[in-house]
């Protein structure tokens, strides 16, 4: 067991729900006898969250674990540090039982050894983004200059230099999130423990902190076990996936595995429901537009905006944003030179669709004849972002192949 | 037709009462000789230093509260020209002695309602309401009658009713306050390896700061509804000016003393309130 970096035996989580119910002992009891889940909670009134997991998390594996709400992976996840103590099963971190650990070696444990990033942040609004990324630190009893110092490092791996002494409730959700995963990684831990902590942002977000989560993982190999709903995101960043159902672990594997052999109809229809219902819409692949000016600012805005952002055509709008076109730089340039007016050179004839709800599939022959990017509007054409021709080929592809792994 | 409800006769629980108080004077008149003069001292140290102060510089440090608490000179001076009205008609002596009672009664309150407001919010309090219910409702003459019996008249019992009026909202605001700190911060919290103490004292505290201000804020308020109360039991000051007009039947007399106490009221509300909002904020 020695050489065991992390693992999981027989975790059983038992709550009691509505009364009279019996000691939860005496559930285990009847649970290890054979009892049903559904028996259990309708003749004891117990529920059993969690059910004889057990797993084993290698040094720098990314283990992730997926279910429907209400299949126990929070539950789980809260076990492992004890904030939930667990009814029945053991956890051995390098060889010690956590589950043996008395007040001061757990409080010891949670500070050197795991780290928790929420799905609602849990930031400390009283305190700065710097002094909440240092709060575990603090706890440590680090002082407060080599805190401070690791703190800032910490802000520079997730990208937030800068906004060290900023109110935590100014900032945007994936940026409450950046600093929620810099305080766990602050503390160095081993093991990081993610509780659904990308769900509560928004897709094109939630798809930059994966990345960056990704790419952090390179950098410092640290241990992760993350809680999801979402399959797509339990492939992409999981070494091996994990999922749950009514608090049973059903299958672990690699993504390919299950992909290849799913263990039953369940991890099956899991796989193939989600992915189906998942169709990608127009607002998934949306850009901001690189380029905009107003219809008032002119000729030479627009240049500047095209020079700054590399591109070589600008979305025109007017004061309350509606698209009236796009002119490119040609045309800006022979308005400066005073051969034509900007009214002239203004393209109105653009690819636009204001149905950014719609799936992708719906805009595909557009794409195929645009010869610029198709500009995405609202019902009142007001411009809300674009798509390039790349993103849509990009998102059918990409659904193309996921389709194929999985017939 | 009417009902009575069946005679049960005298049970002599009140006598029983009176006799515990007596018993209580006769055999611990020393213990509660102690408290008096460690009480009077404080309540008199506290008036030293208000006689102390120059009038001026009174005014001035009020000025400057205000630009501190409230972010504003104009408060400040609005407040500093208030307080300078009761001097005008002659009470500022009165006030100084108001004014330690009420301090006192504040100082002791801080220091008995914040532990035990911690306390509420830690243990199941339904057990304890009701006590504070009792304390914010039972008439005050009802413990100024034993209150009077064991310390005697003055400024001793005054304090002592008004620190069991006055505590209340301040048990009650800081257990509320502690309570109704987001749960997701203290689990946070707790996943770092805090200790309780290190939860209470680095998340729940700072989070509950704006209430137990609140709390503070209503602390002082009450305590001043006091005086005129504690009047009644030989507290000397602004209440004591307006027993008397009442019971001369002076209206000008003690409707200017009682505008005095609105006065101290409404200083001691906006410096407070201060406090609340700089709460809310982070610093």
């Amino acid at each position: 067991m020695k050489d065991v970096f992390f693992r999981v035996e027989g975790l059983t989580k038992l709550f009691p729900v509505g009364f009279p119910s019996c000691p939860t002992k005496e559930a285990l009891q009847y649970l290890q006898a054979g009892m049903s889940r559904t028996e259990l909670k309708e003749k004891h009134n117990v529920l059993a969250a969690v059910q004889d997991v057990s797993f084993e998390l290698k040094q720098g594996e990314c283990l992730t674990l997926i279910g429907l709400s209400g299949s126990g992976k929070s539950t789980i996840l809260r076990c492992l540090n004890r904030l939930q103590e667990p009814t029945a099963g053991k956890i051995y971190f390098q060889g010690e039982d956590v589950t043996a650990y008395n007040k001061q070696a757990l409080l010891n444990f949670r500070q050197k050894h795991v780290a928790m990033v929420f799905q609602n942040f849990g930031l400390m609004t009283h305190r700065s983004v710097l002094d909440n990324v240092c709060y575990g630190l603090e706890i440590q009893g680090m002082s407060l200059q080599d805190r401070y110092d690791k703190g800032r490092s910490m802000l520079e791996l997730v990208g937030l230099t800068g906004w060290e002494k900023e109110d935590v409730n100014r900032l945007s959700g994936g940026m409450k999130q950046r600093v929620g995963l810099a305080r766990a990684l602050a503390c160095d831990p081993d093991i990081l423990l993610m509780d659904e902590a990308f769900s509560a942002l928004d897709p094109l977000v939630r798809n930059d902190l994966q990345f960056e989560l990704l790419c952090i993982q390179q950098k410092v190999g640290k241990s992760i076990i993350f809680i999801t709903h979402d399959i797509d995101e339990a492939f992409k960043l999981g070494n091996r996936v994990g999922i749950l159902k009514d608090g049973k672990l059903i299958q672990l594997a690699t993504p390919e595995e299950m992909l290849a052999k799913p263990k039953d109809a369940y991890v099956s229809k899991f796989i193939n429901s989600v992915d189906s219902s998942k169709v990608v819409s127009i607002t998934n692949i949306m850009e901001k537009p690189a380029a905009l000016v107003r219809v008032a600012e002119g000729a030479h805005l627009a240049l500047n905006s095209m020079r700054i952002n590399g591109v070589s055509s600008a979305y025109v709008v007017d004061d309350k944003m509606q698209l009236l076109g796009l002119v490119t730089l040609d045309g800006v340039l022979q308005v400066l030179d005073n051969k034509q007016s900007f009214a002239n050179i203004l393209i109105e004839e653009i690819p636009v669709t204001d149905t950014p709800d719609q799936p992708v599939r719906s805009i595909m022959n557009l794409a195929v004849h645009a010869k610029y990017p198709i500009a995405v509007t609202d019902k009142y054409n007001h411009l809300r972002g674009i798509v390039t021709k790349a993103a849509v080929l990009g998102a059918l592809c990409g659904k193309q192949q996921d389709g194929e792994s999985t017939s | 037709m009417t009902s009575t409800f069946p005679q049960v006769g005298d049970l002599g629980i009140a006598t029983q009462i009176d006799n515990f108080v007596y018993y209580l004077n006769v055999n611990f008149s020393s213990a509660f000789g102690l408290l008096k003069t460690i009480l009077l001292a404080y309540v008199n140290f506290l008036q030293g230093i208000l006689s102390f102060l120059p009038w001026w510089l009174l005014l001035l440090l009020i000025i400057v509260a205000g630009k501190k608490l409230r972010k504003s000179w104009c408060q400040g001076l609005v407040l500093a020209f208030l307080v300078s009205l009761i001097g005008v008609v002659g009470y500022w002596q009165m006030m100084n002695e108001t004014l330690a009672i009420v301090l006192a009664a504040v100082t002791i309150s801080l220091l008995l309602g914040f532990p035990v407001g911690i306390l509420f919010s830690i243990i199941d309090d339904k057990y304890f309401l009701p006590v504070l219910d009792a304390m914010q409702t039972m008439p005050t003459f009802v413990y100024m009658i034993p209150a009077v019996m064991l310390l005697g008249p003055g400024k001793v019992p005054a304090v002592l009713a008004t620190v069991v009026y006055a505590v209340v909202p301040l048990i009650r605001l800081t257990s509320h306050g502690l309570r109704n700190v987001d749960a997701a911060m203290i689990e946070a919290a707790q996943a770092f390896g805090s200790s309780r103490w290190q939860v209470l004292w680095k998340v729940q505290l700072p989070q509950a700061r704006s209430t137990i201000m609140t709390g503070v804020n209503q602390t002082l308020l009450m305590a001043v509804a006091m005086v005129v109360t504690c009047s009644m039991i030989g507290a000397n000051g602004l209440g004591m000016e307006v027993l008397i007009a009442i019971n001369r039947t002076e209206s000008g007399r003690g409707l200017i003393a009682g505008l005095c106490i609105v006065i101290i009221a409404v200083l001691l509300d906006r410096l407070t309130q201060g406090l609340v909002v700089q709460g809310g904020k982070r610093t």
